[in-house]
């Protein structure tokens, strides 16, 4: 980006009320961004990890080894973890790492031991219609890729950060969150709290209405068993 | 950074995702793949919230939300594949077929019979089940309950 481009997206005030107003004011700078050709560090970074993590993904799916898939998963949301570094939303990406890989594929793994999962090569891991889904999903990637490189090819995203916070440090993202996110951010936790009983609800054992019964009768199928 | 990077890794990673939860079998490995579709979303609203810098921050915000959806999403999940596993002995989703249109008749026998392999006591294996009525699911539950509780302890 030349000089001048960079100054004039300094020189305007961050702190549009509309941000329509400022899309067609990033409109200019679209045009002096550095072509395909000539990469800039970050984008080769970019690149290099999205490889990975596409990777990743891809052996998630395919791999016949149900423990090697979670654990193949585990590369994949870490490297999307740093796509979101890359991309200056730090405290997402810690986000990220924290439920994700902390949690997310702990209660994976924990779910493959509870359903006795074999360790070694399972044949039927895919089912019969591989073919269809993978017809399907080149369709939809040949698709969708078409679409957005045609879309956004002289797209340009501006990673300088005046000085100051970044856009995606902690401190304003908590402060968006609980200046303009409040309430969602409430009717999410009630939402957080309705799964966590409903979880503990399913995967009870019914112990107290089957001793109530005294196996004289049939059990109650209501909340399975 | 051109845009259309993170956008093309989005979607390419959403694919890979739709691929597979149509070619999975185990429920499992399903909600694997859902996961790496949320991720392709989770990485769209970050790259068009950097892109347009929302002054709401409503990218990075729904982002966080949607994190916070898939962690009860793939709880509620995990817990109803279990359910799954401990009632029918296999969380394979294309053998649950308990909501396919069928002759009565031949819903029938096929329902006496599994009724008689599970009152048998076989439970922990995988000839248990594509398809069970609700009289046989009755069935087999007393059945089970007749026998003893340590078969049904799988979990």
């Amino acid at each position: 980006m030349s000089p001048a481009t960079t100054a004039l997206a300094h020189a305007e005030p961050l702190q549009h009320p509309h941000s329509l107003q400022h899309l067609s004011s990033l409109q200019p700078l679209a045009a002096g961004h550095p072509g395909f050709l000539s990469p800039t560090g970050v984008e080769i970074i970019f690149l290099l990890v999205g490889l990975v993590t596409l990777g990743a993904a891809v052996v998630t799916v395919v791999t016949r080894q149900l423990v090697h898939a979670a654990l193949w998963l585990v590369v994949a949301l870490g490297g999307v973890a740093v796509e979101y570094l890359l991309l200056t939303a730090e405290f997402i990406a810690w986000v990220q790492v924290l439920i994700y890989v902390g949690s997310v594929v702990v209660l994976i793994l924990f779910g493959l031991m509870l359903t006795r999962a074999p360790i070694g090569r399972s044949p039927d891991a895919d089912s019969g219609n591989r073919w269809v889904a993978l017809v399907v999903s080149l369709a939809a990637a040949g698709t969708l890729v078409t679409v957005v490189v045609d879309a956004f090819r002289a797209t340009w995203i501006d990673l300088e950060q005046p000085v100051g916070p970044g856009e995606g440090s902690s401190e304003v993202t908590g402060m968006a969150l609980f200046r303009h996110w409040v309430l969602p951010f409430e009717a999410l936790s009630v939402l957080l709290l309705a799964a966590l009983v409903g979880a503990i609800v399913l995967s009870r054992r019914q112990q107290a209405a089957r001793a109530g019964t005294g196996g004289s009768g049939a059990p109650g199928k209501a909340g399975g068993n | 950074m051109h845009l259309a990077y993170p956008a093309t890794l989005a979607v390419l990673l959403f694919c890979v995702g739709l691929y597979g939860v149509l070619a999975r079998r185990n429920a499992i490995l399903v909600l694997m793949a859902v996961e790496l579709m949320l991720n392709a979303v989770n990485l769209n609203l970050v790259t068009f919230d950097v892109w347009l810098r929302d002054t709401l921050h409503a990218g990075q915000a729904l982002t966080l939300f949607t994190i916070a959806i898939a962690a009860a999403e793939i709880g509620i999940g995990l817990a109803i594949v279990l359910l799954v596993y401990r009632n029918r002995g296999s969380s394979d989703v294309d053998r649950l077929r308990d909501l396919k249109e069928r002759d009565d008749a031949q819903a029938g026998a096929q329902a006496g019979a599994e009724a008689g392999v599970r009152g048998a006591g076989s439970r922990d294996g995988k000839s248990l089940a594509p398809a069970t009525d609700n009289d046989a699911d009755g069935g087999s539950d007393q059945a089970r309950q007749g026998s003893s509780d340590a078969g049904r302890r799988p979990a």
